[in-house]
């Protein structure tokens, strides 16, 4: 059934049925909620008549015994281009990432398989039974746990956003990439995760009071490790062993993974296998140098660890072009480090005039909110933008604000999987030409 | 606790409360953690902290870790740590002062704050395909050699858990925190 509505009693769609709120067709969201009659087919049925129309017969797939129920389900095979986008599709003896793919998703849980992850030293293949975790150090009694202990505590499950500082860093570069959204921004994902808070084990193992950091680290080759402030872990850190209700993907940090909602996805250290509480950050070699920023003039910033609002439209957006003018739903995620989406807008006209889209709950904190606007596309060209704020009062920068604030790239950019600099929020441009095709332009 | 019942829910709690200190977190906490001790750890405990905290014993000197680098490092990392197969495989040596852009290349002389870092990140994950493999001596050696190249050293200057820690890098104070109160 479409989505779309129209004020009772109108009995036609156009321009009068609906209400405009800003600039080349942007459509009152209320339009989205109104109880009138649904508008079915109505992005280009209008012109259609009963005539062209071919009769219905029954597919092949209705005429025989479908395919035995498997014990696993996979996505259909029509789906097979739904895939993350590889920086080391030839497993090169390096770094290698996968970008989830959100110009072909909907709703706000990313799918586990489509999660994004970066591997800076491979995946471990870990044994669950073998896997321990201790927490010692500034305690008073260091302590070691298992998946089949940590399974025992009543464990907590919420939404969470995890994005790379680096996500989007392609939008650095002076000229804008040519790149669909799941290349721009394919560094973030939302999961639903379960696990144990942090607090209860540290709690546990008795921390003492004075103490101000964590270091956490993995069990990958590279023993990937972070400093984490021990304010974090007592606000809402957790260690979590499921992924959207099952547990967690070997990229995503199996068996078990700190997660901490808003901050930088490198310090929700993965495959999880000792916290050492201490006096000091470790300084360690990814919050020294990678997860780290450049600013314009030279100075640096450090520990900047949450990840700001931040919005994105996927739909349309680089890639999928408009068959014709009509209606259609400008969507997008939005998602900030720090709270709540409180409100998105959306431009059609690059910025001239924003319209407010509709949030689709429920919104949970440092978690996706997809947000919807209808738009009428009139055929004429048009640059898509959407802002996102949050219930913090933080706005997301237009572009202008951004790069005067964190400067762009000296150097050409020549692939969105580069890493300029880090920690990139501004809005992201489509702009859609008369024949509907899609562009990324900074506007 | 005359009842056979009682009695028997008493076994069950001394069964699940072995050691006084697992009876007291119990008493307070889940107490699912099993308690070890800090020795049994010390394999694991290798994060070195900026002020030498948890820096082993031992010592290296340029001379030995060039020694060292042309044998276990320079496959990737070039001759003389000049560099590799970039970006992938990062120069150690040199680096453009980080007032040339956003985008300047961190590199150890021009970014890092403390060269524990150096010691941490060798020790922890280097070489890329044997991490661990190194003796903390080696680990020392090629850390002065590594600081040495960036004329952070001088040439024969011995780098142990006492020599490190003291060792000032340009870029220390160049760091501001954006969000303070976050910590």
């Amino acid at each position: 059934m479409s989505p779309w509505r129209r004020r009772r009693g109108a009995s036609s769609l156009d321009d009068s049925a609906l209400d405009i709120v800003a600039g080349n067709g942007l459509i009152d969201r209320r339009a989205l909620l109104g109880r009138g009659f649904a508008i079915a087919g109505a992005a280009g049925a209008a012109g259609m008549t009963a005539a062209a129309a071919e009769p219905l017969i029954d597919a092949p797939w209705s005429r025989e015994v479908g395919a035995v129920t498997p014990p696993v389900q996979s996505p259909s095979p029509f789906e097979k281009d739904v895939v993350r986008a590889l920086s080391n599709p030839n497993g090169e003896f390096r770094t290698s990432h996968a970008r989830t793919p959100h110009q072909l998703l909907g709703g706000t849980v990313t799918p586990s398989r489509l999660h994004f992850t970066i591997n800076h030293c491979g995946i471990p293949d870990i044994d669950p039974a073998q896997h321990k975790l201790v927490i010692h150090g500034l305690v008073r009694q260091p302590l070691e746990f298992t998946l089949e202990t940590l399974s025992r505590y009543p464990l907590v499950t919420r939404m969470a956003f995890v994005e790379c500082a680096g996500n989007s860093a392609g939008m650095f570069a002076k000229e804008p990439l040519q790149a669909p959204a799941g290349l721009l921004h394919g560094l973030v994902s939302n999961s639903e995760w379960t696990g144990v808070p942090l607090s209860v084990l540290l709690d546990e193992a008795g921390i003492d009071p004075a103490a101000k950091w964590l270091v956490a680290e993995g069990a990958d080759a590279a023993m990937l490790d972070r400093s984490v402030p021990v304010k974090k872990a007592y606000d809402d850190a957790l260690v979590a062993i499921y992924q959207n209700g099952e547990h967690l993907m070997p990229g995503n940090g199996y068996p078990m993974r700190l997660l901490l909602p808003g901050f930088q996805g490198n310090m929700n250290v993965k495959f999880l296998r000792r916290i050492k509480v201490i006096n000091q950050p470790a300084y360690s070699y990814f919050e020294t140098k990678n997860y780290s920023q450049i600013l314009p003039g030279g100075k640096t910033w450090r520990f900047h660890f949450v990840m700001d609002v931040k919005s994105f439209i996927t739909h349309p957006s680089f890639g999928l072009s408009l068959k014709e003018p009509g209606l259609y739903a400008i969507s997008g995620i939005a998602y900030s480090g720090t709270g709540r989406i409180s409100k998105v807008t959306v431009s059609a006209d690059g910025g001239k005039s924003w319209g407010e889209a509709a949030l689709q709950g429920p919104i949970h904190e440092k978690a996706f909110t997809r947000f919807v606007m209808p738009w009428r596309w009139d055929g004429q060209p048009a640059v898509l933008q959407s802002r996102a704020y949050d219930d913090g009062g933080n706005v997301q920068p237009l572009r202008a604000e951004f790069v005067a604030m964190r400067g762009e790239a000296t150097k050409p950019v020549t692939t969105p999987l580069a890493f300029p600099n880090q920690h990139y929020n501004s809005i992201t441009s489509w702009a859609v030409d008369s024949q509907g095709e899609i562009k990324h332009v900074y506007a | 606790m005359s009842t056979p019942k009682s009695l028997a829910a008493l076994a069950v709690a001394l069964a699940f409360c072995a050691a006084p200190a697992l009876a007291q977190n119990a008493s307070q906490n889940a107490g699912l953690g099993k308690p070890i001790t800090e020795s049994d750890i010390k394999q694991w405990d290798i994060a070195v902290l900026p002020d030498g905290t948890n820096l082993p014993p031992g010592s290296g000197t340029p001379a030995k870790g060039a020694t060292i680098f042309a044998q276990k490092c320079s496959a990737c990392h070039g001759d003389a740590g000049k560099g590799g197969v970039a970006p992938y495989y990062p120069a150690l040596v040199g680096g453009q002062p980080l007032t040339n852009g956003i985008d300047t290349v961190k590199t150890i002389a021009n970014y890092y704050a403390y060269a524990t870092t150096i010691f941490d990140f060798t020790r922890r994950a280097m070489p890329y395909n044997m991490p661990r493999s190194l003796t903390d001596d080696e680990v020392y050696s090629l850390t002065a050699y590594i600081l040495s190249l960036n004329k952070l050293i001088g040439d024969n200057d011995v780098m142990d858990a006492k020599t490190l820690p003291q060792v000032k890098m340009p870029n220390r104070d160049n760091f501001i925190m954006p969000y303070p109160d976050r910590l």
